[in-house]
C-alpha cells in the first residue's frame, strides 16, 4: 500500500516537470488542435441540434397548427389542439394509466431489484448463475416480452392454469383484459423485463459500500435490520434516485409492451400516451393532435430529467 | 444459533430460486411451445413438456419473419459500427479536449438521450421524406446513428476519462497532434470500450420497435420486431408459430448476452443513465 502511494506521487512529479518546448509554441499548437477538436465534434452537434432539439421545437409548432389530414398544413390555430386533447377521453385515460403503471412498475422494480441484490450479496454459491438468470430479460425486447406475457396472462390458461394446479382455481384474474385494472397487469410484464437490471444497479451499489462501514456498525451493536435501515439504505440513495429516474422515464415512454399486449385495450384501459400518439398521428393522420401528445410526453420527461442531470453535473464538479 | 443460520441460508436460496423460476418462466413457455407439433398445442397443456422435438413451428415462423430478420441484420450491424466510431471520437473530444462550453454541450447531449421519441417523430418523417430516405434502410440506419450519438459519447467519454492525462502529455511531447493522440495512444487501448458500446448499440437497435415501425413501415421490409408484433396481432397465425417467431427475434440479443455476459454487465452499469 505504502509503495503504491509513493509510486503514484512519483509519476505526478514527473508529469509536472516542464515539457521541452517553449510555452508560446505549446500554446499556439494547443489552440490549433482545440479548433480541430471542435470541428470533429461539429457534425454531431449539428445532428443533435437539428434531430433532437430542432425537432422538439418543430413538433411543438405542429401542435399549434391545423394539420389534420395526410397533407401538411401549418396554419397557426393557437391552442385548439391542446384544448381538444385535454378534453379527450382517451387522453384522460392515458394519464390515469400512466399514473397506475408508474406506481406498479416503479415499486415492483425497486422492491424486487433491491431484495434480490441484498440476497445475492450474502456470499451466495452460484451467484453468477443467479445473476445471469435475473438480468437476461433485459436483453429481451419489449415486443417479445409483450407477446409472451399476452399468452401467460390469458384468463383461460397460462398463469391461471398454475393457480388452478396449486388449488387456487377460484383465483382467475383477467389480467390485461380487465377494464379497470388491466394496466397493472401491463406493469407486471414490464417489470419482469426491467427489474433484473435494477437488481444489477443495486448490486453494484452494495459492492461499492466499504466493508469497514458494516463492520463498524456491527461493533456498535447494530443488528442486520438496523444496519440496512440506518447505513445501507441511506448510502444507496443515489442508486435509488437513478433507478427512480430510469423507471420513471420508462413509465412515460411505455409503448412496445402495451402494443404487443393488444393495446389500447377495451375502453383504452391499457392505452399509453406513446401508443395514442402513434395511432393519432400515423393511423388517423391527425398530425397536430399527435404532436400535442408528443409534446406532453416531452414536458413530462423534462420534469424528470432536468433535476437528475443537475444533480449529476453537481457531482462531477465536486 | 447454528440451526437458525441454516434456516436463514435455506430461505435465502429458496427466494433466489423462486425468482430464477419467475424470470425463466416466459422463456420456458416460449421454448416448449415452439418445439411442440401443431396437433399437440393446447392452451390447457401450456406448461407440459413436448412429447418429442418438432421444428415445424420454427420452420413456419422463419418463413414468416426471415425477410425481416435479414433487414434487422442489415440495419443493426452497420448502425452499431458507425455509431461506435462516431461515439469514440466524440468521447475523446469530451474527455480530453475540454474546450469552453464542452461540459454544457455534453449535458445537452445527455438531455437529448432521455427525451421520448414521440416528441421527434413527425419532423423526423418529414425530414427523411425530403431527403428521399423515408422507407429506406439507409434512412433507418442514419436515424439510429443520430439517436445513438449521446449514449455512445457518454460511454466512451467515461472510458477515456479513466486514461491518465500523463499518457496524453507524453504523446504531445512526442509530437502527436489531435489525431495522432487518438490514433496512436487511445485507439489501440479502446477495444474494451468498443466492445461495450457495440454490444449496447446492437441490443438497443435490434430490440427497437418504434423507430423501425415509423421509418420502415412496409410490412415486408420492416425490422424483425415489427414483424413479430404483426404476427402476434394476426388471428390467422397459430399460437405456437407466434411463440417461435418471438423466440427467433429474441435469440440474437439473448445469445450475445449469454456469451458476453460480463461485457454486457459493464455496459449496463455504465449506461445506467440511459433508459
Amino acid at each position: 500500500m505504502a509503495n503504491r502511494t509513493v509510486s503514484v506521487s512519483g509519476e505526478r512529479g514527473l508529469a509536472a516537470s516542464p515539457a521541452p518546448i517553449t510555452r508560446k509554441r505549446w500554446r499556439r499548437w494547443l489552440r490549433g488542435d482545440m479548433v480541430l477538436a471542435v470541428l470533429v465534434l461539429l457534425p454531431s452537434i449539428i445532428a443533435v441540434g437539428i434531430f433532437i432539439y430542432g425537432f422538439i421545437g418543430w413538433t411543438f409548432y405542429i401542435s399549434v397548427s391545423d394539420w389534420k389530414t395526410s397533407t401538411p398544413d401549418f396554419t397557426f390555430v393557437g391552442l385548439k389542439n391542446w384544448t381538444r386533447l385535454v378534453n379527450d377521453f382517451r387522453f384522460q385515460m392515458d394519464l390515469r394509466n400512466h399514473l397506475y403503471y408508474a406506481i406498479g412498475f416503479i415499486s415492483q422494480c425497486i422492491v424486487i431489484g433491491f431484495t434480490l441484490a441484498v440476497l445475492l450479496d450474502q456470499k451466495i454459491k452460484g451467484e453468477a448463475l443467479f445473476r445471469t438468470m435475473f438480468i437476461f430479460p433485459f436483453a429481451v425486447s419489449g415486443i417479445v416480452t409483450g407477446v409472451t406475457w399476452q399468452w401467460l396472462m390469458q384468463p383461460a390458461t397460462g398463469i391461471n392454469l398454475l393457480f388452478a394446479k396449486i388449488g387456487m382455481g377460484w383465483f382467475r384474474p383477467t389480467w390485461h383484459a380487465n377494464i379497470e385494472y388491466g394496466i397493472w397487469a401491463v406493469s407486471i410484464a414490464a417489470a419482469w423485463q426491467f427489474s433484473g437490471y435494477v437488481m444489477a444497479l443495486y448490486l453494484a451499489g452494495l459492492r461499492g459500500i466499504p466493508a469497514e462501514l458494516r463492520e463498524a456498525a456491527a461493533i456498535d451493536g447494530a443488528g442486520t435490520w438496523a444496519t440496512y435501515r440506518y447505513i445501507i439504505i441511506p448510502l444507496l440513495m443515489p442508486v435509488t434516485f437513478t433507478v427512480f429516474v430510469l423507471t420513471g422515464m420508462n413509465s412515460i415512454r411505455i409503448f412496445d409492451v402495451v402494443a404487443a399486449l393488444g393495446g389500447p385495450g377495451p375502453g383504452n384501459s391499457i392505452d399509453s400516451l406513446a401508443l395514442n400518439m402513434f395511432q393519432t398521428t400515423f393511423g388517423a393522420y391527425r398530425f397536430s393532435l399527435g404532436a400535442a401528445i408528443g409534446s406532453v410526453m416531452m414536458f413530462l420527461a423534462i420534469f424528470l430529467v432536468v433535476p437528475y442531470l443537475m444533480s449529476m453535473s453537481r457531482e462531477t464538479e465536486r | 444459533m447454528n440451526l437458525q443460520r441454516i434456516w436463514t441460508r435455506g430461505a435465502i436460496y429458496l427466494v433466489l430460486a423462486a425468482f430464477a423460476l419467475y424470470y425463466a418462466m416466459p422463456i420456458y413457455v416460449l421454448i416448449i411451445t415452439g418445439l411442440k407439433p401443431f396437433k399437440d398445442v393446447s392452451m390447457m397443456r401450456m406448461w407440459e413438456l413436448p412429447k418429442g422435438i418438432y421444428f415445424d413451428s420454427f420452420t413456419t415462423a422463419w418463413g414468416l419473419v426471415s425477410p425481416n430478420f435479414r433487414t434487422s441484420v442489415m440495419i443493426t450491424i452497420p448502425a452499431a459500427l458507425i455509431s461506435s466510431m462516431i461515439g469514440s471520437i466524440n468521447g475523446y473530444v469530451f474527455a480530453k479536449w475540454r474546450f469552453k462550453g464542452a461540459d454544457t454541450l455534453f449535458i445537452l447531449f445527455l438531455v437529448g438521450m432521455f427525451l421520448p421519441y414521440q416528441g421527434i417523430l413527425i419532423p423526423l418523417v418529414l425530414t427523411l421524406q425530403k431527403l428521399g430516405l423515408y422507407g429506406t434502410l439507409a434512412g433507418l440506419i442514419m436515424t439510429h446513428v443520430i439517436f445513438g450519438i449521446p449514449i455512445t459519447a457518454l460511454l466512451f467519454r467515461g472510458y477515456y476519462s479513466g486514461i491518465p492525462n500523463e499518457l496524453m502529455d507524453a504523446g504531445k511531447i512526442d509530437g502527436c497532434g489531435f489525431f495522432g493522440l487518438y490514433r496512436y495512444i487511445l485507439l489501440p487501448i479502446s477495444m474494451p470500450a468498443f466492445a461495450v458500446v457495440l454490444l449496447w448499440q446492437f441490443t438497443t437497435i435490434w430490440n427497437d420497435y418504434l423507430i423501425g415501425l415509423v421509418v420502415l413501415s412496409n410490412p415486408v421490409r420492416a425490422p424483425v420486431m415489427v414483424a413479430v408484433k404483426n404476427t402476434a396481432g394476426s388471428f390467422s397465425v397459430d399460437w405456437n408459430v407466434q411463440m417461435a417467431a418471438a423466440l427467433i427475434a429474441a435469440a440474437p440479443t439473448v445469445i450475445v448476452y449469454l456469451a458476453l455476459g460480463k461485457l454486457f454487465m459493464r455496459g449496463l452499469l455504465a449506461g445506467a443513465l440511459k433508459g
